[in-house]
């Protein structure tokens, strides 16, 4: 490779930025169906994982022995393979396999189990007490649900969504060579395959940038809602 | 008002066998009284009181409040019981994310009370507990006497008839045992709430109960009378609670 000045780098790097800013959006929508699907489908599995528990709400030995294994099960997947694996089911919700929308479905899939055992673990810190001193006064399992659980929960709940979204920064990147587009693909496509180290370095720094941003906001959230 | 019919029940030990927390147990207690329930641990008073609401199930006999079969309650009718079963607890079992007078006010928003209505029966509330200045204060910022007010509060908000205490004050120092128990009093003087309160200390049954029963492996030995703060007792284990006290 040629040797190449900063200067030379940066003005590069800034001649890409429509481009930058392209992969940023996709990247983006990605993590944002990602996560809004975990949130509705992985945070009500991960309560139920929780309340079927022996000793809670609705426990049920079967129930929560079937919903773990399968949460475990899902989880095993390598997230390249359960992407690959998904195709023909991305086919059909989408049709097509490319562009950040189809990378959504095998992103959602591998967000819902992973969200529900961070629910699961999060409701597990509340203690039994509190929730027993609801039952008492008469609350009804739904108001044991969104009034004491959820907002006892808050922080934790936050901090754990903190944890989801930077991993799932990730996975979008792993998502992005298969025809995902988004910030791991222009690296992949420019940086790797081109040889524009300064691409893929860039695109490094900007995924540095993201995460740090998005734990600093989510501490600082979970700080403000947490009054144990 | 509160009567509890051969109530039994038993639970499985990880081992795999059974323990009789409640043999076969009858008691009645009556409207406007402070009830103890005394014996020392492992005896089965807590579960004794928490059949009372039904946290726990007896596996036979009959729980009648206020001339309610409870075991007979659907799910929903249930709950609409308990509302009128305040409850306290060892360890004042606060949310910690909500505020002295969200505490306070839940019992009454599951009950389905207007905004206006919760907010005057808070502040009454804690005004009788003497909490009225912490009513936006977090849990955490409390000592443990005024968590158990708030504790006394919540229970007290949806103006129960009966209260169950579950060892209130054993998470508290002696000074402070005195005034929780002082507002126990004040909340059964007061307004007739009957108050059944479990406890391990002879101390609480002289200050506070009109009438206790001693338990002693999930049966009741002796039924206590307390007579200006004098203990009529004739059980050797009464006695020995007497002397420790």
């Amino acid at each position: 490779m040629d040797e190449l000045t900063f200067a030379q780098a940066l003005s590069n790097v800034l001649d890409m930025a429509p481009e930058i800013w392209q992969a940023s959006l996709e990247t983006g929508l990605m993590l944002a169906i990602g996560l809004t699907t975990a949130i509705l489908l992985g945070g009500p599995l991960g309560v139920l994982l929780y309340l079927t528990q022996p000793g809670q709400l609705f426990a049920h030995r079967a129930v929560n022995g079937v919903l773990g294994w399968l949460v475990n099960l899902v989880r095993s997947f390598p997230f390249i393979i359960l992407m690959v694996s998904l195709v023909p089911l991305t086919r059909v919700l989408v049709g097509s396999t490319i562009g950040p929308i189809a990378a959504a479905v095998p992103l959602s899939f591998a967000a819902i189990p992973y969200f529900a055992r961070l629910v699961e673990q999060t409701l597990r810190e509340i203690p039994r007490g509190v929730v027993e001193a609801a039952e008492a006064m008469g609350a009804s399992p739904a108001q044991i649900i969104f009034k004491v659980l959820i907002n006892e929960a808050r922080a934790g709940l936050i901090s754990s969504l903190t944890i989801l979204t930077i991993s799932f920064l990730s996975y979008s990147a792993v998502a992005g060579v298969v025809g995902g587009g988004g910030i791991g693909d222009l690296a992949i496509r420019y940086g790797y395959y081109r040889f524009q180290t300064e691409v893929m370095v860039a695109m490094v720094l900007l995924l540095v940038v993201i995460v740090q941003i998005i734990q600093l906001v989510g501490n600082r959230l979970a700080a403000r809602l947490d009054k144990r | 008002m509160i009567h509890l019919k051969n109530v039994h029940k038993r639970f499985k030990k990880p081992d795999g066998g059974w323990f009789d927390a409640v043999r076969d147990t009858t008691l009645h207690i009556k409207e406007g009284e402070i009830f103890g329930l005394i014996g020392f641990s492992g005896a089965g008073k807590s579960t004794l009181l928490r059949l009372i609401n039904l946290l726990e199930r007896p596996d036979s006999g009959a729980v009648n409040v206020e001339g309610q079969d409870l075991t007979a309650l659907s799910a929903r009718e249930l709950r609409r019981a308990r509302q009128n079963i305040g409850m306290v607890f060892q360890q004042f079992n606060l949310m910690a994310n909500r505020t002295v007078a969200d505490n306070v006010a839940f019992p009454l928003e599951i009950a389905g009370w207007s905004h206006a209505e919760i907010d005057q029966r808070v502040a009454e509330c804690l005004d009788i507990v003497g909490l009225a200045d912490r009513a936006g204060h977090y849990p955490t910022q409390l000592s443990g006497g005024q968590k158990q007010r708030v504790g006394i509060a919540r229970a007290l908000a949806p103006r129960p008839h009966v209260i169950l205490a579950d060892e209130p004050t054993s998470a508290l120092d002696p000074k402070t045992t005195q005034s929780i128990l002082d507002c126990l009093q004040d909340i059964n003087a007061r307004f007739g709430v009957t108050v059944v309160i479990v406890t391990h200390e002879m101390h609480v049954v002289r200050s506070i109960c009109h009438r206790a029963a001693l338990l002693d492996a999930g049966e009741v030995v002796e039924t206590l009378l307390v007579d200006n703060k004098t203990v009529a007792a004739t059980s050797a284990l009464a006695k020995s609670l007497l002397e420790a006290a």
